[in-house]
């Protein structure tokens, strides 16, 4: 990405994380996605004359949660305000968010840089607020259709400080709250079904200068990529605008990933007064310290822990320790696989290599893993126990990849792959095939070591594969060894 | 007290519409209730906490769990305009 | 006796004793209603499918022997509390076709004590208003003078009760609502602790200051009405999570040794000569009965219209932007685009009153302007509140005029918005504390009703509803019945 010179970049995110809560923040509607238009939307989400809001306790639990996980604040009394402004997808013409009494302030996320240095993003504040419903623009001519079911669901906006410089940052930190938000349970992160979105405050100024320029704010940003793609537009579009002698507009955009760029909002809400006042429907929540000492009990390992130990308890290299840990799902799997095989250091060679490998090739997430961590681990431990070859277990692997086979055993069993060690078998099948071959077995006793290979080829094509490679090559020695 | 100007910002904000008809006496009465609550700028308040709801009370939470059930059937008897399992409004465009 | 003007406790010993059947005791009503309800307009809907398919069950009931004291009592309920398959209003256009899928838990309660549903009455629009001349569905009239206002905004609860067509009926009240059509139609009305009756399915105004409350002929049915409506509702975060006190058991208990209140700021110009008359010999009643008057101060009460004027609007402002023509309620015709269908549906549904009070409410939260009126009159509020913890603590209860006058004549205030406003001069400060109040009758001035008002401490309706009733036991202002009501 080529900025100009002499320009920097100051970027503020406001990140929106759907709580994963069954209920949510203010009815007893389900939070399920994907459901019917409209089926999961009670009164209280209509806004029917009459009703008024709860507070689910879970929101808290998780808001604190992540106050603990970024070394926050937690505010010992925390109130909601109304936020007005009129939209078909805010069912009130206000949404209850909290502006003045934050749950969680200050805080910060590390990030690692390119050049492997770490760098602290500050987090402003987090507050609970609920979602909006949804627009669809597409299902009718002349009409919008507004389908509910997602007004009222819990989210956790978190705010950095203006301390995000680039792009790489940016997404850098984007990443980071992923890992937490889904690490400590409160956040599924499937940015696929909007569970979190970006916003970005985008502003540029001379490298001189002291004061911040005027921001721009891109919404609802809801992949990595699209992130770093339309701040690099805007910043590009800015800086632009600035050397061209035009002014930045203070506004909302949103980003077109089919064009690859960001234009202007149309609707009004975006200049408009919020008018915030505290919300009457609902009285302020007072957190104890109890409280917040029995979630800090409860806190999940978090994604740094985790990484360290890996590399204390199972003994894995700090690279494979950080691939495995950096993704929850995956390193919940690494974990249930070991439950099995009792070979930490096997089992994750093989989901580094194959399992990850398969999982790209056919653009498939871990949790959709048509390999289950059990059969994983199953398979590891046949390989340790000598009882197939690692060769042999690829093709296994493979046949519980298509589901051509359930267990890893049974296969094993019904194509009769069991790995050949036993000596008495090996040891005619080698002599035989050294017998037949006296060139290579002469190069081989004068000192060709390379020629092993041949031979362990040979026998390995003789057994199909099964034969125990380690017990060929003893095999190979002793028999050269008794002079043959 | 609010001049023309502001008062169109109100409308906007509260999507109302002022017919050119009303707009002089809805300023007007506006206004007087402006001027009728104008005592408050003679009371001393300098260190008072303003009082949000009149009972000093904490809010109870309610546990995670679902409680409703689907009445789509039910509450969109009520809409004006119901397609489809949604509610119409004039097309947006964003 | 006559039926028309029965109390609940008189009901329920006729339809115990059997001399009377519930279904008969609803046919009764059901028919003052259809001859004349036309010239006081006090409902907007009258149920009598429901009333009667009601009052059957009720007899059921009371044939095992299973009644409550409200089994197969007809009641009148003001059109703001939804109850489900029944038409809800809130008296406005934007709401004329609205019918509302769920019960407000309080009308609920009443209902599975057994009381009937004659209809839903009439009401300012929104309950914003002290006249009941706001209403989409045309203003009610007093039974005491047709010719004059009933008070509001309950006003067709108050006017129906007055007019003999229920036994007793539900209103509520944000800044006097119950209290001043009670003091102007003659009757007992009773505003409870803020948050001591559920607000759930009860049409928003004001949400830090609605309170629903009833409309009876005496203390006593209050105190009944009361015991079965009032009670935590996990639906409603803003309701008391206390036990309900039985309100009608200590009723009886004599007045000697109680301290009443009385404080100057209530009694200033702009209350009417005759009006003060009365309410001085009642409060000299209280005294005969035992009561010690002590002279107390509430500094801030000039100030509570003021702070009334701009929380109250600004609350409202954001409870009415719910309705928009998306999901019910009226639609504009052809909406061009989704403005045209917010500001036409908005202005062609909702009466100027609304309007106008909606864009005080955003003016008062504006960037700007925040400061000096919204947070100004909360604060003033919490002085407002410290004044009668601070009175509390010298007497049991306040006593003063409800209104500053007797009914006025239809019309009369209506290019007069801020005299309109000042009919709320006394009720508005217990609002804004959250204190129980009530009005009871006093006398008649040329006429027309008088209202006495009690204020109580946080929680004590129980002693408000008992002074109540033991000036009741003393005089008879409250048996006082309209002219027409006797021909």
């Amino acid at each position: 990405m080529n900025i100009p010179a002499g320009w920097q970049i100051d970027i503020g995110l406001e990140i929106h994380a759907q709580l994963n809560t069954k209920s949510k923040i203010f009815s007893g509607a389900s939070t399920l996605f994907g459901s019917d238009p409209n089926s999961q939307a009670s009164a209280v989400d209509l806004a029917l004359p009459g009703v008024l809001p709860v507070v689910n306790e879970a929101v808290y639990a998780k808001a604190i949660r992540f106050g603990l996980g970024v070394s926050a604040d937690i505010s010992r009394v925390s109130a909601f305000d109304r936020k007005n402004y009129f939209y078909p997808d805010l069912p009130k013409g206000y949404q209850i968010t909290q502006m003045d009494l934050p749950i969680v302030s200050g805080g910060h996320i590390d990030i690692l840089l390119q050049d492997s240095t770490e760098k602290r993003i500050r987090i402003t504040r987090a507050h609970l607020e609920e979602d909006a419903g949804k627009s669809l623009h597409e299902a009718f001519d002349r009409y919008t259709g507004i389908d509910l079911n997602r007004a009222g669901t819990p989210l956790l906006e978190i705010v950095s400080e203006p301390d995000i410089k680039s792009a790489f940052e940016a997404v850098a930190y984007a990443r980071k709250i992923h890992q937490l938000v889904t690490y400590l349970n409160i956040c599924d992160g499937d940015m696929s079904q909007g569970s979190l979105r970006f916003d970005a405050n985008v502003s540029v100024r001379r490298e001189d200068s002291a004061t911040l320029g005027v921001r721009t704010e891109t919404k609802n940003l809801n992949s990595f990529r699209f992130l770093e793609r339309a701040i690099y537009y805007e910043t590009v579009r800015q800086i632009d605008r600035l050397e061209a002698g035009r002014s930045v507009t203070q506004e909302t955009r949103l980003y077109d990933h089919n064009k690859d760029e960001t234009r202007p909002m149309r609707s009004k809400e975006t200049a408009t007064d919020y008018r915030y006042f505290p919300e009457p429907d609902l009285l302020p929540v007072i957190i104890t310290d109890e409280t917040i000492a029995k979630i800090k009990a409860e806190m999940p390992e978090l994604p740094t822990q985790r990484q360290q130990r890996f590399i204390e308890d199972f003994n894995l290299a700090a690279t494979d320790a950080a691939l495995l840990a950096n993704d929850r799902n995956l390193a919940d799997y690494f974990e249930a696989t070991i439950k099995n095989s009792q070979d930490p250091i096997l089992s994750a060679n093989w989901i580094k290599v194959e399992l990850l490998g398969h999982l790209n090739r056919d653009a498939v997430s871990i949790t959709d893993s048509p390999i289950s961590a059990i059969q994983l681990g199953d398979l590891v431990a046949l390989i340790q126990a000598g009882t197939i070859s690692g060769k042999i277990a690829k093709d296994v692997f493979a046949a519980l990849w298509t589901g051509e086979t359930s267990s890893a055993a049974t296969y094993i069993q019904q194509h009769g792959l069991q790995q050949l060690s036993d000596p008495s078998t090996l040891e005619p099948l080698i002599f035989d095939i050294l017998k037949a071959n006296p060139k290579q077995l002469e190069q081989l006793r004068s000192g060709k070591d390379k020629l092993m290979g041949f031979f362990v080829g040979q026998v390995m094509k003789q057994t199909q594969g099964k034969a125990n490679p380690q017990e060929v090559n003893s095999i190979i020695n002793r028999l050269l060894q008794e002079a043959v | 007290m609010i001049t023309k100007q502001e008062l169109s910002v109100l409308g906007d904000l509260a999507q109302l519409s002022l017919d050119p008809d009303s707009r002089d006496s809805t300023l007007q009465a506006i206004n007087e209730v402006l001027e009728l609550v104008a005592i408050m700028n003679t009371a001393e308040c300098d260190g008072v906490k303003p009082l949000a709801h009149p009972l000093e009370a904490e809010q109870l939470l309610r546990s995670d769990k679902v409680t409703e059930v689907n009445q789509v059937a039910k509450f969109s008897q009520a809409a004006p305009l119901f397609e489809e399992g949604l509610y119409l409004v004039p097309k947006v465009i964003e | 006796m006559n039926l028309n003007n029965a109390t609940i406790t008189e009901l329920h010993k006729l339809l115990t004793d059997k001399a009377i059947s519930a279904t008969e005791l609803t046919q009764h009503f059901l028919s003052r209603i259809a001859e004349s309800d036309s010239e006081i307009n006090s409902f907007i809907t009258i149920t009598p499918e429901v009333a009667i398919a009601e009052a059957k069950a009720a007899d059921l009931v009371l044939a095992k022997g299973q009644h409550t004291m409200l089994t197969g009592i007809p009641m009148a309920h003001k059109d703001i509390f939804c109850i489900e398959d029944i038409r809800t209003t809130a008296g406005s256009k934007i709401l004329a076709d609205f019918i509302a899928p769920y019960t407000s838990t309080c009308i609920e309660k009443l209902r599975h004590a057994g009381t009937v549903t004659l209809g839903k009455t009439n009401m300012d629009e929104f309950a914003m208003g002290s006249s009941n001349e706001s209403s989409y569905f045309g203003p009610v009239h007093n039974p005491w003078d047709k010719t004059k206002v009933p008070g509001g905004s309950s006003g067709g609860s108050a006017a129906s009760l007055a007019a003999c067509l229920c036994v007793a009926s539900t209103g509520t009240d944000t800044g006097g609502s119950i209290r001043q059509p009670a003091s102007m139609c003659g009757l007992t009305g009773l505003k409870p602790t803020y948050g001591r009756i559920s607000r759930w399915g009860m049409i928003a105004f004001a949400s830090s200051l609605d309170q629903a409350g009833c409309f009876t002929r005496t203390a006593e049915d209050a105190a009944i009405l009361l015991e079965h409506m009032a009670g935590h509702d996990s639906k409603d975060s803003t309701s008391l999570n206390l036990a309900v006190p039985e309100f009608t058991a200590a009723l009886s208990e004599p007045l000697a040794g109680l301290k009443v209140g009385i404080c100057s700021d209530y009694f200033k110009e702009g209350l009417e000569p005759e009006v003060e008359n009365l309410v001085m010999d009642g409060i000299k009643e209280l005294a005969k009965m035992g009561a010690e008057v002590v002279e107390i101060e509430l500094p801030h009460t000039k100030f509570s219209l003021s702070a009334y004027y701009v929380i109250a609007p600004a609350e409202c402002s954001a409870n009415l932007s719910r309705y928009d023509g998306v999901r019910y309620g009226y639609r504009c015709k052809d909406p061009e685009n989704l403005e045209d269908l917010y500001k036409r549906s908005r202005s062609e549904g909702f009466g100027s009153e609304v309007k106008k009070r909606i864009m005080v409410g955003a003016f008062a939260l504006s960037a700007g302007y925040y400061d000096a009126y919204y947070r100004k009159a909360q604060q003033l509020r919490r002085l407002i509140k410290n004044d009668f913890v601070s009175a509390f603590e010298q007497v049991d209860v306040i006593v003063g005029p409800t209104a500053p006058g007797t009914a006025f004549p239809l019309g009369a205030k209506t290019n007069d918005p801020v005299s309109m406003y000042l009919q709320d001069i006394y009720t508005i400060a217990a609002s804004l504390a959250g204190v129980p109040a009530i009005s009871i009758p006093v006398g008649l001035s040329k006429g027309m009703p008088v209202g006495l008002q009690l204020i109580g401490n946080y929680l004590e309706e129980a002693k408000l509803l008992r002074v109540a009733h033991q000036f009741q036991q003393q005089t008879n202002w409250h048996q006082q019945q309209p002219q027409r009501n006797l021909l």
